[in-house]
C-alpha cells in the first residue's frame, strides 16, 4: 500500500515542542493567513475548523510533578497519506515538488471518506456557509481562497506561499526547487512567538529542518502506521516522546 | 372503486382504509421532507455529525439496507442462473425490496455529500484507487438494473397488461431476466465487497483495517457474505409483516424456510470468516500496530458488547437456528432468527462506521462520541416510509405474489 514518490524538494515542519508554550498564535494566525470564518457559535468545537490545532499533553502525575506539553497538529502531508487513495475523485492528491498534500475545492464532492481515513483528525468540513463578520470581509487574505461549505478542507502549507516563493524564485533567476529558507514559511511557522516551528526542504542539506529531523530527539506521531509524516516533533523529555508515539517509543530511543 | 386494477382473482381492502393507511405512512414522509430541506438549504451542519464523525447514522443506515437489500441480487441469481423454481413465488418482492433499498440509500446520498451537485464527479474524474469510486459506479449500475428488473412486473398490471406493446414489453423484459439478474449478480457482489474494502483499506484506523487477499482486504469477502447471509430473510421479514398487516397468505411457507436455509447457509459460511478475521486482528494485527484489543472498547456506548452480540447472540445463534430444519420449519423460530441475523448485520455496519472513527488512534487523543440527530433520523425515517408506501401500492394494484390466489382459496 506504500506509495512512495520522490521528490526532490519535500517541506517538513519541526515542532519543538519543548518550546511551545501553548499560545495558540499559530492557531490563530492559520485562521486569518486562510481565510478560515468565523464561526457563528463556536460552541461545538467538533465543527469548527482549525486546520493548525493545539493539543495538550501531560504526564499523568499530580502537582507538584506535574508536567504538561504542548503538540500543534497541522496536516502532516504524510509521505504515504491514507486521505489521497480513498478519495472518489481525486480531490486531494500528493504529486507537487514539495511533497505537500494538496486539496482541490471545486472538485470535492464532500462525501468525507478522507476524514473517516485520517487518524490525525487534521481534514476538516465546511459544516456551514462561511459568513465573515460585517467589515471583517475587507480584510480577507487575497492570497488564499475561500470555500464554499460542503466541501473538506486542511492545512496545505500555506501553499500559496510557496507559490509565491516559487515566482519570486523564477524571476531572480533562482532555482525554484533550491531556495533559500526563509523565502518560504507557512504563517503559523512566522507567527511563532518562540520559535518553536522550524520549516523547509528536508532534501537540502542547508535547511535547518534538514538536521533538525535527523535529531535523536525527533519523532513523529503514529510511526508505525507507516505513513510517514512530513511533520517532525523535537523534545528531550521521554514521557513526551512516549506519549505522542507510543507504537515505537521504545524501539527507537 | 379502484377494484378494476387489483391483480386478477385478489380481494384488497376498502379504498378510505388504504387511504388512512397511506395517509399515515405520509406522515413520516413529510416530516422527512422537511427534515431533506433543511439539510440542503443549510447544509449538513444541521446534523449530528461533526468532523469526527464525518460518517454517522446516514452510511450505517445506507449499509444496512444495502446488505438487507441483498436479497434481490442473491434470489435472482438462485432462480435466473442456479434455476431454483421454488423462488419465482418470492421473487417479486425481492426485487422490491432490493430496489427499495438502493434507491433509498442514493437518496440518503446525496444529503450526505456535502456538495450534491457534484455527485456526477464519481463518474468524471474517478480515482481508481478508491474503494468509493467503485461504489459509485456499481450501486447507480445496479440500481439501474432494479428498476429493468421492476418495470416488467409494473407493466403487468391488469389494465397496463391489457396495451399489447406494453404486454410484448414485459413479456420480452421477462425472458431476458436471465441476463439482468447475472449482470445484477455480478454488480451487486462488486459493490457489497467494496463498501466492505471501504473500510478495509483505511491504515489509519486499526478498528477496521484489515490485511488483504489481492487488492481487496478482508472486509471486502465478509460484507460480501454477510450480505447474502441476511438478505433472504430481510425479505422474508418483510413478507410476514405484509402478511400480518394484510391478514392474507402471500408466500408458502415452504419458500420462506427456503430462503431462511439459504442465508442460514451462507451465514454459516460469514461467521466461519468472521470469527477467524476477529481473532487474527485482535492478536495479530493489532499488536503489530502497539494497540490492544482492548483498546478498541469504550464505556457502554463502544463496549465489548458489541461485539459479543453481533458474533454470538446476532451471528453464530441465528446461523444454527436457520441450518437446523425442525428450528427453521415453525414460523416463530424462523422469524426470530431472521431479526437477529438482521439485527447482527445491522450491527456490523454500525461499529465499522462509527466505532472506527470514535477509537483514538493519537495516544493522547480522547474518544468521542455521536449520536444522530432528529434531521438524520427524520431522513433516514422518509427512507423507510417511502419503501413502506411503495410496498404498499405494489401490493394493492401489480401481481406481486402468484401464488395469493390459491394459498387464499
Ligand atoms: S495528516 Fe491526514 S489529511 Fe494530512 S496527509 Fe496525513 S492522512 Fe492526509
Ligand atoms: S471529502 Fe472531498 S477530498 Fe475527501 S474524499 Fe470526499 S471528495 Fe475526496
Amino acid at each position: 500500500m506504500h506509495n512512495h514518490i520522490d521528490f526532490e524538494t519535500r517541506y517538513v515542519m519541526c515542532v519543538d515542542i519543548d518550546k511551545c508554550t501553548g499560545c495558540g498564535a499559530c492557531m490563530v494566525s492559520c485562521q486569518a493567513e486562510n481565510n478560515i470564518a468565523p464561526m457563528e457559535d463556536g460552541s461545538n468545537k467538533l465543527k469548527t475548523l482549525t486546520w493548525m490545532l493545539v493539543y495538550e499533553l501531560n504526564n499523568g502525575k499530580n502537582f507538584p510533578d506535574r508536567e504538561v506539553a504542548y503538540l500543534p497538529r497541522p496536516c502532516m502531508q504524510c509521505e504515504n497519506p491514507a486521505c489521497v487513495p480513498v478519495c472518489p475523485v481525486v480531490a486531494t492528491a500528493k504529486d507537487e515538488e514539495g511533497g505537500i498534500v494538496s486539496q482541490i475545492y471545486p472538485r470535492c464532492i464532500g462525501c468525507r471518506y478522507c476524514m473517516a481515513a485520517c487518524p490525525y483528525h487534521a481534514r476538516y468540513f465546511g459544516w456551514f456557509d462561511p459568513k465573515w463578520p460585517e467589515g471583517m470581509d475587507k480584510t480577507l487574505s487575497p492570497m488564499t481562497s475561500t470555500r464554499p461549505r460542503g466541501v473538506v478542507e486542511k492545512c496545505n502549507f500555506c501553499h500559496t506561499r510557496l507559490m509565491n516563493a516559487r515566482q519570486r524564485a523564477r524571476q531572480e533567476g533562482v532555482d525554484p526547487l533550491k531556495m533559500p529558507e526563509d523565502w518560504y514559511q507557512p504563517a503559523c511557522v512566522e507567527s511563532c512567538p518562540s520559535g518553536a516551528i522550524t520549516f523547509g526542504d528536508i532534501n537540502n542539506p542547508e535547511h535547518k529542518v534538514h538536521e533538525l529531523a535527523h535529531s535523536k530527539y525527533a519523532f513523529r506521531l503514529l510511526e508505525k502506521l507507516g505513513m510517514d509524516p512530513q511533520v517532525y516533533y523535537i523534545s528531550r523529555r521521554e514521557w513526551v516522546r512516549k506519549q505522542a508515539d507510543h507504537h515505537t517509543a521504545e524501539e527507537k530511543h | 372503486m379502484d377494484r378494476n386494477l387489483f391483480p386478477e382473482g385478489v380481494t384488497r381492502c376498502g379504498l378510505p382504509k388504504f387511504m388512512a393507511w397511506c395517509g399515515f405512512i405520509l406522515l413520516f414522509l413529510l416530516w422527512g421532507v422537511y427534515a431533506s430541506f433543511q439539510v440542503f438549504y443549510h447544509g449538513i451542519g444541521v446534523t449530528g455529525l461533526d468532523n469526527y464523525f464525518g460518517f454517522g447514522l446516514w452510511i450505517t443506515f445506507d449499509l444496512a439496507v444495502i446488505a438487507l437489500g441483498a436479497g434481490a441480487f442473491f434470489t435472482g441469481f438462485l432462480k435466473y442462473i442456479l434455476k431454483i423454481d421454488q423462488l419465482k413465488n418470492i421473487i417479486n418482492l425481492t426485487v422490491i425490496v432490493g430496489f427499495l433499498c438502493y434507491s433509498g440509500a442514493m437518496l440518503i446520498l446525496t444529503m450526505d455529500i456535502g456538495q450534491p451537485g457534484r455527485a456526477w464527479f464519481g463518474y468524471w474524474h474517478p480515482n481508481v484507487h478508491s474503494m468509493l469510486t467503485e461504489v459509485i459506479f456499481c450501486i447507480t449500475c445496479y440500481c439501474t438494473v432494479l428498476i429493468i428488473e421492476f418495470i416488467p412486473l409494473i407493466l403487468e398490471q391488469k389494465q397496463l397488461n391489457k396495451i399489447p406493446f406494453l404486454h410484448h414489453l414485459a413479456h420480452n423484459l421477462h425472458v431476458n431476466m436471465a441476463l439482468f439478474a447475472g449482470i445484477g449478480t455480478f454488480l451487486s457482489t462488486f459493490h457489497q465487497g467494496s463498501l466492505g474494502g471501504m473500510y478495509g483499506v483505511m491504515f489509519g484506523r486499526p478498528y477496521a483495517f484489515r490485511e488483504g487477499f489481492f487488492i481487496w482486504p478482508w472486509t471486502f469477502f465478509l460484507f460480501v457474505l454477510s450480505a447474502v447471509g441476511s438478505g433472504p430473510v430481510f425479505t422474508v421479514l418483510i413478507c410476514a409483516l405484509m402478511e400480518k398487516l394484510t391478514g392474507r397468505k402471500l408466500v408458502d411457507y415452504k419458500v420462506k424456510a427456503l430462503m431462511g436455509k439459504i442465508a442460514g447457509a451462507m451465514l454459516c459460511l460469514y461467521m466461519f470468516f468472521k470469527i477467524i478475521d476477529t481473532w487474527a486482528w485482535a492478536v495479530g494485527y493489532l499488536p503489530s500496530v502497539g494497540m490492544t484489543f482492548d483498546q478498541m472498547f469504550y464505556g457502554t456506548i463502544y463496549g465489548k458488547w458489541l461485539l459479543w452480540t453481533e458474533l454470538g447472540l446476532c451471528g453464530v445463534l441465528p446461523a444454527i437456528m436457520l441450518i437446523t430444519p425442525s428450528i427453521r420449519n415453525k414460523p416463530f423460530w424462523l422469524y426470530t432468527a431472521a431479526i437477529l441475523d438482521c439485527a447482527g448485520i445491522t450491527i456490523n455496519r454500525y461499529v465499522f462506521t462509527v466505532q472506527s472513527i470514535a477509537v483514538p488512534v493519537m495516544p493522547f487523543d480522547k474518544w468521542q462520541t455521536y449520536a444522530p440527530n432528529w434531521a438524520e433520523w427524520a431522513t433516514s425515517g422518509m427512507i423507510v416510509a417511502y419503501g413502506a408506501l411503495v410496498i404498499s401500492l405494489a401490493y394493492r394494484y401489480l401481481p406481486v405474489f402468484p401464488q395469493e390466489v390459491k394459498l387464499n382459496k
